[in-house]
C-alpha cells in the first residue's frame, strides 16, 4: 500500500495520482535482508568461536575457518547488503522519480531471484571448496557470469525508471545509487576476467598473475568497500534520513561535492591494501595520498546526515529507526577517519595483517552497514505491509543497545589484539632477538578472541530481535499492532 | 566546463551515468595499465618457473581450502620479518600465480619462504593436527587430505594457465600426468621430470607409495615456496623496481 500518512502531511501533494508502485517483489527483498543478515551473522559468530576455540573446525573439509570466512563475508556483504541495497534502491528510485518501476513486477521478482540465486550458488561453491581466492570475489567463473546477466538487468531497471520519471531533477540519493551500479559493473568485469579450465568444470584461472592480479584485486576490494558499501548506503543515508527526520537534506552543495569527489577520490585508494609488498613504490604512494584525500569528503558526506536532523534532534529520543540511523552515520565518521588513518605507511606498517584491520572493517560494517539497514527496516517494514507502525519500539530500543554494546566489545577486543600483536611480532630482547615465536603472539589472542566472539553474539542476539519484531509487526491486523504500540508509548508517556 | 553545471547533469540520466563512469575510472587506469606496460615492476632475476604438475596440484588445493585467508605470502622488507621469515618478497616469485596469493592477514605466519623450512613429515603431521606439533595452534586440521589426489586434467590446468602467460612448454603439457606421478614416487625414475624442471624435488610426503594424495601435492607446494631465487647469487641492481 502507499504511504499514505506521508501524503496526508504533505497537502502539495494530494492533488497529484500516486502512480503504481511496485511493492510485493520489495517486500521478499526485506525478508531477504533479515534472513541474510542473521544468517551472515550467525556464520561470523561461529567463525569467531572457531579463532577462540579450533576443535570447532569439526575436523571437516565443510566446516574449516578456511571454507567458512568467505561465506561469512560473502553473506553479510553481498547477501545482507545487497538485498538491502536491492531493496531501497527500488524503493527509493520509484518514490523520488514518482514513476512505476521499469519493467513492473516482473522485471523486479526477476532481480530478486536472480540475485539470490547468485547468492546460493556463490556461497554452496564456498562449503566444497569452488573459489577463485579473491577475498570479497570468491564466487567461479559460472557465478560471476550470472551475476553480471543480474546486474545488467539492474541497471536497466533502475536506468529505466529515471528515464520515465516525472520529476525534471534526478535526486541525489539516485546519484549515489547510479554510481553504485556502474562502479560494481566496471569492477566485478575487471577483477573476474579468468580462464575456465573447462566449460564442464568450475575450476579457473584468472587473467593477471602477481602483483598486477595483487593491484587489480585491491582495486577491486577497496571499492566494493568503496562503491558497495558507502556509495549504495550513502544513497540510503540521503534518501532515508530526510524521509525519517521529516527535514531536507541539509546542503544541496555539500551533496554535489560530497558525490563527485567521493567517486573520483575512492577508486585510487586500494593499494593502501599493499604496503611494503613487491608492489612498487609509485602506487603505494598514490594508494596512500588518495586515502587521506578521501577524509574530507566522507566527513563532508557525514556532516551531510547528521545536520538534517537540525531542529529534529528530539526525535532520537522517541523514533528508533531514527537513532539507528544516526548511530550508523556516527559510526561512518568514525570508520572513514580511521580508514585513511591506517592508510598512512607507517602506521599501516603496524596494522597490516593484524585484527586491527578485522575491527576497521567491523566499525564500518557493523556500525555504519548494519546499523543504517536496521534503521531502514524499521521505518520501511511497517510501510510495505501498509501498517501504521513498528509493533514494539521498546525491542527496537533492546536492539539498539544489545548492538551497540556488542560492537564496542568486538572492536575494542580487535584494536586490542591487532596493536598487540603488531608491536609483538617487532619486539627485541635485550640481547637483540626477537622476543616472541610466532605462536606465542597467536596464544595471547585467545582472550580477545573471546570477547569479540560475545560481541558478535551480542550482535546476533539484536538482530534476532528486530525479526520477532518486524514479524510481529506485519503478521498483526493493522489495528492490533497500532493498539499495543499505543499501549507500549502511553506508560513512556507518561 | 564544456558548458557543463550540476543543473544540467542532474537532469539528464545518460550524461550523468557517463560522466560517474568517467570520474571512477580515472584512478583505476592510472594504477593498473604502467603494472602491464613498465618492464621494471618485475625485478630481473634467475631461478624464477612455473610450477611443476604436483606443486600445481598442491597451489589449487591451498586456493581450494583458503588457506590465505589466514596466510601471507609477502614478507616486507623490515628488520623483524627478514629474522622471522627471511629475504622480502620480490615480485617476480609470485609471477606466475593466477592469481596472488599474498593475502591480508597474518592469523598465522607468512608462508612466503616457508620451502624448507621443517621436513615433509612435520608437515604431514602438522596438516593432519596441528596442536600435536604446536599446542598452542589454532589451525584447523586438514587430516581429510589423505585422499587419493584427482589429477585427470592436470594436463588441460597447465594449458589455461599457458593461456593466461605462463610459459609451459608443449613438452611439459604433454607429460603433465607422468611428471606428476614421477615427483610424487621418488623410486621412479625422474631424469625427463627433473629435465623439464629445476630445482624440484622428488617427494612423497606422507611415505605412502601406493598412493598419490591431496596431501602429497600440497606438501611439494609448501616445501617450494620462497626456494626458487638463490639470494647469495642475486645483485641489488636486479632487485630494483620502478
Amino acid at each position: 500500500m502507499p504511504d499514505v500518512s506521508a501524503v496526508a502531511d504533505s497537502p502539495p501533494l494530494v492533488a497529484r495520482r500516486q502512480p503504481d508502485y511496485v511493492e510485493a517483489p520489495l517486500r521478499a527483498f526485506a525478508i531477504a535482508t533479515v534472513f541474510w543478515g542473521i544468517a551472515g551473522f550467525a556464520v561470523g559468530l561461529f567463525i569467531a568461536a572457531q579463532l577462540a576455540w579450533p576443535a570447532l573446525n569439526l575436523g571437516l573439509e565443510y566446516t574449516s575457518f578456511g571454507r567458512l570466512r568467505p561465506l561469512h563475508t560473502s553473506a553479510v556483504i553481498f547477501a545482507f547488503g545487497g538485498n538491502g541495497l536491492f531493496l531501497a534502491s527500488l524503493y527509493v528510485v520509484q518514490r523520488t522519480c514518482r514513476a512505476r518501476l521499469f519493467g513492473g513486477e516482473d522485471a523486479a521478482w526477476f532481480l530478486f531471484w536472480g540475485y539470490n540465486f547468485f547468492i546460493l550458488i556463490a556461497g554452496t561453491g564456498y562449503l566444497l571448496g569452488i573459489t577463485q581466492s579473491k577475498e570479497y570475489a570468491e564466487p567461479e567463473w559460472y557465478a560471476d557470469l550470472w551475476l553480471t546477466i543480474v546486474w545488467v538487468a539492474y541497471l536497466v531497471v533502475f536506468g529505466g525508471t529515471i528515464l520515465k520519471r516525472e520529476e525534471p531533477h534526478i535526486y541525489v540519493a539516485n546519484w549515489f545509487f547510479l554510481a553504485f551500479i556502474i562502479t560494481i559493473a566496471v569492477l566485478h568485469l575487471g577483477n573476474n576476467a579468468a580462464l575456465p579450465v573447462s566449460l564442464f568444470g568450475t575450476k579457473s584461472y584468472v587473467a593477471a598473475a602477481g602483483v598486477q592480479d595483487a593491484m587489480i584485486q585491491w582495486w577491486y576490494g577497496h571499492n566494493a568497500v568503496g562503491f558497495f558499501l558507502t556509495a549504495g548506503f550513502l544513497g540510503i543515508m540521503y534518501y532515508f534520513i530526510p524521509k525519517m527526520a521529516e527535514r531536507p537534506v541539509y546542503s544541496y552543495r555539500l551533496s554535489v561535492i560530497h558525490f563527485w569527489a567521493l567517486t573520483f577520490l575512492y577508486i585510487w585508494a586500494g593499494p593502501h591494501h599493499l604496503h611494503y609488498t613487491a608492489l612498487p613504490d609509485w602506487a603505494q604512494t598514490l594508494g596512500m595520498v588518495f586515502s587521506i584525500m578521501l577524509w574530507m569528503p566522507s566527513w563532508g558526506g557525514m556532516i551531510n546526515g547528521l545536520m538534517t536532523l537540525s531542529g529534529a534532534w528530539d526525535k532520537l529520543r522517541t523514533d528508533p529507526a531514527l537513532r539507528f540511523a544516526v548511530a550508523a552515520v556516527g559510526f561512518y565518521g568514525m570508520a572513514t577517519f580511521e580508514g585513511p588513518m591506517m592508510s598512512i605507511r607507517a602506521v599501516n606498517a603496524l596494522s597490516h595483517y593484524t585484527d586491527w584491520t578485522i575491527g576497521h572493517v567491523h566499525s564500518g560494517a557493523l556500525g555504519w552497514n548494519g546499523f543504517i539497514l536496521f534503521g531502514m527496516l524499521y521505518w520501511l517494514v511497517p510501510r510495505l505491509w501498509g501498517r501504521q507502525q513498528l509493533w514494539s519500539a521498546k525491542l527496537a530500543n533492546w536492539h539498539f543497545w544489545v548492538a551497540s554494546l556488542g560492537i564496542l566489545l568486538y572492536i575494542t577486543a580487535m584494536w586490542v589484539s591487532g596493536i598487540m600483536q603488531g608491536l609483538m611480532w617487532r619486539a627485541y630482547d635485550h640481547l637483540g632477538f626477537l622476543q616472541y615465536s610466532f605462536v606465542e603472539t597467536v596464544a595471547a589472542m585467545h582472550p580477545y578472541y573471546v570477547i569479540r566472539a560475545l560481541g558478535g553474539l551480542l550482535y546476533l542476539s539484536g538482530a534476532l530481535l528486530m525479526a520477532y519484531n518486524l514479524w510481529r509487526s506485519v503478521s498483526s491486523s493493522p489495528a492490533e499492532a497500532s493498539a499495543a504500540a499505543q499501549a507500549a508509548a502511553a506508560p513512556a508517556a507518561a | 566546463m564544456f558548458g557543463l553545471n550540476q543543473a544540467k547533469i542532474e537532469r539528464n540520466l545518460i550524461l550523468l551515468g557517463i560522466l560517474t563512469l568517467i570520474t571512477i575510472s580515472i584512478g583505476g587506469l592510472v594504477q593498473v595499465i604502467p603494472l602491464f606496460a613498465v618492464e621494471q615492476t618485475i625485478e630481473r632475476v634467475g631461478g624464477i618457473r612455473p610450477y611443476t604438475p604436483l606443486e600445481l596440484a598442491g597451489r589449487d588445493i591451498y586456493v581450494r581450502e583458503g588457506c590465505y585467508v589466514c596466510h601471507s605470502q609477502m614478507v616486507r622488507p623490515f628488520r623483524d620479518e627478514r629474522e622471522r621469515y627471511g629475504h622480502y618478497s620480490l615480485a617476480a616469485e609470485s609471477m606466475y600465480d593466477h592469481p596472488f596469493q599474498w593475502g591480508s592477514k597474518r592469523t598465522g605466519p607468512d608462508l612466503a619462504r616457508v620451502g624448507g623450512r621443517y621436513s615433509d613429515e612435520w608437515h604431514v603431521l602438522h596438516l593432519r593436527d596441528p596442536r600435536s606439533v604446536v599446542p598452542a595452534s589454532i589451525m584447523p586440521g586438514y587430516g581429510f587430505l589423505d585422499r587419493p589426489l584427482d589429477y585427470r586434467d592436470i594436463g588441460e590446468r597447465m594449458a589455461t594457465l599457458r593461456a593466461v602467460g605462463v610459459p609451459y612448454t608443449e613438452a611439459q603439457i604433454a607429460n603433465a600426468r607422468a611428471d606428476l606421478e614421477a615427483q610424487a614416487r621418488p623410486e621412479s625414475d625422474g631424469t625427463g621430470f627433473g629435465g623439464r624442471y629445476a630445482r624440484a624435488r622428488q617427494m612423497d610426503a606422507d611415505a605412502d607409495s601406493a598412493h598419490i594424495t591431496e596431501m602429497d601435492a600440497l606438501v611439494a607446494y609448501l616445501q617450494m615456496l620462497g626456494t626458487l631465487v638463490d639470494f647469495s647469487e642475486v645483485t641489488p641492481e636486479q632487485l630494483r623496481q620502478q
